[in-house]
């Protein structure tokens, strides 16, 4: 979810940016989609860790330790697959017609009422596949959970780190009931998406031949 | 109800540079070639592009003024805007996309449904726009555009989407729903029988740069410049220079011609419409000898390319349309002498 929002928020910004800032802004933001894991998880490290500015500070002030507690499990998915959900988001609001949103703008509809209306509809199928990647990468990622998070069984334990560590102590059952869990959420996930592209698609089915039509 | 536009948008290579005036009940038509800045002079009137400099008014309120620093929104300038592809939305059926434009939420259904009756819309109401025929969808736009109630249409070239077959029966539904629109009416093309049979004054658009805005008739019977010259369909045109005794040298057709009335300041061009030009037995005033080049037969009629005594290339050829069996009879002349009568030689300048 938060993937989710964030993706659509940069992509729909960045879009609209001028090339070079473009330029600059797409490395940066898609950065982590090519670095080996464990690298992001040293960077996320090198930010949150308790010694670290951002870590030290959310200490002092909120008290809260950003590594190794469950919700970094969250951080190092969201960094990871973040550059999935914006560069496809991005590409679907590139290819997106302007003139639509100049039309509605000229009908008196305000920019947000354009981009839930007519910009999200319009880009649906790569945002669709954009959440999809996205969270396919979110739940298979090891690398930067495991040095952000660590292993600490019912605490900060996710799917991918839980199936490593039972494998790695032999327990070949344990690893293979959240095998199967793993393959059930992602099976789920994906019929579900399917079937809202399909529930998409349907009354678009019916068209009729245009260039037929005369009156 | 008056509009009064005056921009100017530099993009370095490129200079917007238009100024015009229109009223309510008139069709005004902006007619220049590709690229000309046309759709670009009716996106700074809608707001949708910001002009450098200029004004633009509307009956009185001020919709753009760089020296007040006065730029309303596209939402508050009540202008409608018909797209060349129509910009439908296609994630809405005919009738949503018509309430887009309704602001009135009491009244919503009410004015989709007069609308979709008084546009032929009927039985489409559930459609989606790529179900539609072309024209079909241009009503749809339009009366999107209604809807809204604007207090001007700007039209951008509003048949080009459309196949020629469909082109002549559209075309003439437009000229109902702009004859009932109470408001001043800018419509983009670069068709001069669009102009001719919409229009009732028309401003040519050249480069970027406005003319003086002129009655329909003053286009095809007397432009001034050479560009609503080419743009009105005029083929043969050549260089001019004028000489000491008040004639013009046609550089491209190495002739002089005779006008017979007084040439305008900064000359630059000559022109004369084809259908004028007439074969003649020998040498006379305003005649030149001229040799056949090329022969098209077209349906009705045959389109002879000539070259003059200038040369045979571009501007120095002349093209001369006759019926066929006139062309019959004239076959086979060598030299072909043709006669450019003075009252029908356009003088022209070049701004």
């Amino acid at each position: 979810m938060l993937i989710f929002f964030l993706g659509i928020l940069a992509a729909y910004y960045v879009a609209k940016l001028p090339r070079l800032v473009k330029g600059v802004l797409d490395v940066v933001l898609t950065l982590p989609l090519v670095l080996p894991p464990t690298v992001v998880g040293y960077f996320l490290l090198r930010l949150l860790g308790p010694k670290r500015t951002i870590g030290l500070w959310f200490l002092e002030v909120f008290d809260l330790r950003l590594t190794m507690v469950w919700y970094s499990a969250i951080f190092a998915s969201a960094v990871v697959a973040f550059p999935l959900m914006y560069r496809t988001a991005r590409g679907a609001f590139e290819s997106f017609d302007v003139t639509l949103a100049h039309a509605a703008r000229t009908l008196g509809k305000s920019n947000t009422w354009i981009f839930w209306r007519v910009m999200m509809p319009y880009c649906k199928q790569g945002i669709i596949a954009g959440t999809v990647l996205a969270f396919a990468r979110a739940l298979g990622e090891y690398g930067a959970t495991a040095m952000i998070a660590g292993y600490t069984p019912g605490k900060t334990a996710t799917i991918s780190t839980t199936v490593y560590q039972l494998w790695r102590t032999g327990d070949d059952e344990g690893a293979m009931q959240w095998v199967l869990i793993n393959l059930l959420i992602s099976a789920v996930v994906l019929l579900c998406v399917n079937m809202l592209e399909k529930k998409d698609r349907r009354p678009r089915r019916r068209t009729v031949p245009v260039s037929g039509e005369v009156e | 109800m008056r509009l009064q536009v005056d921009i100017h948008k530099d993009f370095g290579k490129f200079q917007l540079d238009t100024s015009f005036e229109m009223d309510s009940g008139q069709v005004t038509g902006l007619l220049g070639a590709s690229g000309c800045g046309k759709s670009l002079t009716l996106k700074c009137i809608a707001g949708i592009e910001k002009p450098d400099r200029g004004r633009v008014v509307l009956d009185g309120k001020v919709l753009f003024d760089s020296d007040a620093h006065i730029n309303l929104p596209p939402q508050k300038r009540r202008v409608g805007y018909l797209f060349q592809n129509y910009a439908l939305f296609p994630n809405m059926t005919v009738a949503q996309n018509i309430a887009v434009g309704v602001q009135d939420k009491a009244a919503r259904q009410e004015t989709v449904n007069r609308l979709i009756s008084s546009f032929y819309l009927e039985g489409q109401e559930h459609k989606y726009p790529r179900q539609l025929s072309g024209g079909q969808q241009q009503r749809v736009a339009l009366a999107r555009i209604l809807a809204s109630g604007p207090e001007v249409l700007l039209l951008d070239e509003p048949f080009s989407a459309l196949d020629s077959y469909l082109k002549w029966q559209v075309e003439l539904e437009l000229a109902d729903i702009l004859s009932a629109f109470h408001g001043p009416v800018l419509f983009v093309t670069h068709n001069r029988d669009e102009v001719q049979r919409l229009c009732q004054q028309v401003c040519v658009l050249d480069h970027g740069r406005s003319q003086a805005v002129m009655p329909v008739h003053q286009l095809f019977e007397a432009p001034h410049t050479l560009s609503a010259c080419l743009l009105s369909g005029c083929k043969n045109v050549s260089r001019a220079q004028p000489t000491a005794d008040g004639r013009v040298e046609a550089l491209d057709w190495g002739v002089t011609l005779d006008p017979g009335r007084a040439l305008p300041e900064g000359l630059t061009h000559i022109g004369v419409r084809a259908h004028y030009i007439r074969p003649v037995e020998g040498p006379g005033p305003n005649r030149l000898p001229c040799r056949v080049e090329r022969v098209v037969e077209n349906v009705f009629s045959t389109v002879v390319m000539l070259s003059t005594p200038g040369g045979n290339q571009g501007f120095s050829r002349l093209r001369i349309e006759l019926e066929q069996e006139h062309w019959a009879a004239l076959a086979g002349r060598d030299p072909l002498w043709l006669e450019l009568p003075a009252k029908d030689l356009l003088l022209l300048t070049n701004s």
